[in-house]
């Protein structure tokens, strides 16, 4: 119970700093900000504030059942495990696939049955490199698959990258975008990499143009 | 008149400006946007309601004295150079650089301002920043847009903190017989200011005609602009009351404002043209970002500190 309080204020004060920072600006273009149909939301993922950046620009009932899929390496022990599996209610999952028997999509797949919406990040691990995005790997499919009847939305997270780079642990407030993109789902026939590529290129379509230097 | 009674005539008198354009803005939305769906009502509505807010925070800042003044634009400059920094290239090999230009130059030069510290305050971020800037971003080896990226934060720094804090600096000018009633300099400026602003785009509605620069401002004409300065110069005129100027100095002030908030206005739409974006931010409901507002200030003071410090005030 107080537990679950503490849970609750401190994500609310982890939104707040997040809109400080950032002024974060959620730009809707083609799925209703207010449905409330389960969802999975698939984003680019450049830093670990990724996620903490779309669950704040989601309307409050949405939020509270929308888990975030993170590394229980990264996720797993003290302050971050409070954070990850009481604030955001994280689906933690094991990416070094160490132990036998880890089924990250089977998790995911349990979650969505519970009624949750998930974000997700495909590629798999923070892109690091110059690259816009890297390749997907295979668990989107996977749990399309498995969940052929929720709706995947596209979500182009603008600048994070450029608040909070790797190796750095100052934020500088810089300004960031979320951009919510039309749904899509797994056609019935749609082999692997035809779907991958058409996720992909789906997120890369809501990338503002940047001019060139 | 003691300060604290100007600046309270002069609070109440916006007040009753901004209650009028409510009501008007009430009466125009009832009539012409029942529904909510005209947007040139909905702006203007949007428009009038942060003014609201703006007039607020500049009246408590006001009357919270220094502190609230310096804290005032101090958010103002930090919420500006985080949109100006977000427009640049510079990339992650600029990190460091950006904390610095966030979290110690911004706060030292409203430190200087406090302390009085006008010999280093003028020439802290024109010299000794421009020159330990570069160094900073130089040492971590990106050379890729190296003078692009450096030229646009030392830009940023300029624009958002150097020349924005020259408001707040008006409170340090010590100008005989004028003594305690310097913040009403800082309300004469915003308000030549602002209201030529208001003004301009006003004339420009009603008797716009020829684009004054159609590639940078489709929305400024010679008319607008004409109409628009010359009656800012004659309120900056009947405004002299509260300034240390006499009628004739006030209007020339005010002429001199008007001009350099133009300008000013053209040159950072010329940045947001060059970028590809309409606004500077999202802040303000009807307004775009802080810069967008802030960008006629933000020219002017510079100029209206270094006339009034060079031609009124001692030492």
């Amino acid at each position: 119970m107080i537990r679950d309080t503490i849970a609750t204020l401190v994500g609310r004060a982890i939104a707040l700093f997040a809109r400080l920072v950032t002024a974060v600006q959620a730009i809707w273009r083609g799925a209703d900000p207010l449905d409330r149909r389960q969802r999975i939301y698939f984003a680019n993922h450049a830093s670990h504030g990724d996620f903490i950046l779309i669950w704040t620009v989601l309307a409050d009932p949405l939020r509270r059942r929308t888990r975030p899929v993170a590394g229980a390496d990264y996720w797993g022990g003290g302050i971050r495990r409070f954070v990850g599996r009481d604030v955001f209610n994280a689906v933690l999952i094991d990416r070094t696939r160490a132990q036998d028997g880890s089924d990250p999509v089977g998790q995911m797949a349990e979650a969505l049955r519970e009624g949750a919406s998930l974000i997700l990040f495909p590629e798999g691990t923070r892109n690091l490199t110059d690259a816009d995005l890297l390749a997907f790997r295979s668990g989107l499919y996977h749990l399309a698959r498995a969940c052929p009847q929720v709706d995947l939305v596209p979500v182009w997270i603008e600048n994070l990258n450029r608040v909070l780079p790797k190796g750095a642990f100052i934020p500088v407030p810089l300004m960031c975008k979320v951009i919510f993109g039309a749904p899509l789902r797994l056609d019935v026939a749609e082999e692997k990499d035809a779907f991958l590529g058409r996720a992909r290129d789906a997120l890369l379509a809501l990338r503002p143009v940047r001019e060139a230097a | 008149m003691t300060a604290r009674s100007d600046l309270l005539t002069v609070l109440a008198g916006i007040g009753v400006v901004l209650l009028v354009a409510s009501a008007i803005g009430w009466a125009l939305r009832r009539k012409l946007s029942p529904d909510g769906r005209n947007e040139a009502v909905e702006n203007l509505n949007d428009r009038i309601r942060a003014w609201w807010v703006m007039v607020i925070a500049l009246g408590l800042a006001f009357l919270g004295g220094k502190a609230g003044v310096l804290l005032l634009f101090a958010i103002c400059s930090l919420a500006a150079l985080r949109e100006f920094m977000t427009l640049t290239n510079a990339t992650r090999s600029d990190h460091w650089t950006l904390v610095g230009a966030f979290f110690v130059v911004l706060p030292v030069q409203y430190a200087l301002i406090w302390h009085q510290q006008y010999g280093i305050f003028a020439i802290f971020i024109p010299v000794y920043v421009f020159l330990l800037l570069p160094i900073v971003s130089a040492l971590r080896g990106e050379t890729r847009n190296f003078l692009v990226r450096v030229a646009e934060m030392q830009w940023a720094l300029m624009i958002c903190v150097y020349c924005a804090s020259h408001v707040p600096a008006l409170l340090n000018l010590p100008i005989p017989g004028y003594e305690g009633r310097n913040v009403l300099l800082i309300a004469f400026l915003v308000i030549v200011v602002q209201i030529s602003d208001v003004l301009q785009y006003v004339w420009g509605k009603l008797a716009g005609r020829r684009k004054i620069a159609p590639a940078l401002s489709p929305s400024k004409t010679i008319e607008g602009f004409i109409g628009g300065a010359l009656s800012a110069t004659l309120i900056a005129a009947g405004l002299w009351w509260m300034t240390p100027f006499s009628p004739w100095h006030a209007a020339l002030m005010g002429a001199v404002i008007t001009l350099m908030g133009f300008l000013g206005g053209l040159v950072m739409s010329a940045i947001k043209r060059d970028r590809g974006v309409k606004d500077w931010g999202h802040a303000i409901a009807g307004h775009g970002g802080f810069i967008d507002r802030l960008d006629s200030v933000v020219f002017s003071a510079p100029i209206f500190f270094h006339l009034t410090r060079y031609f009124w005030a001692t030492g």
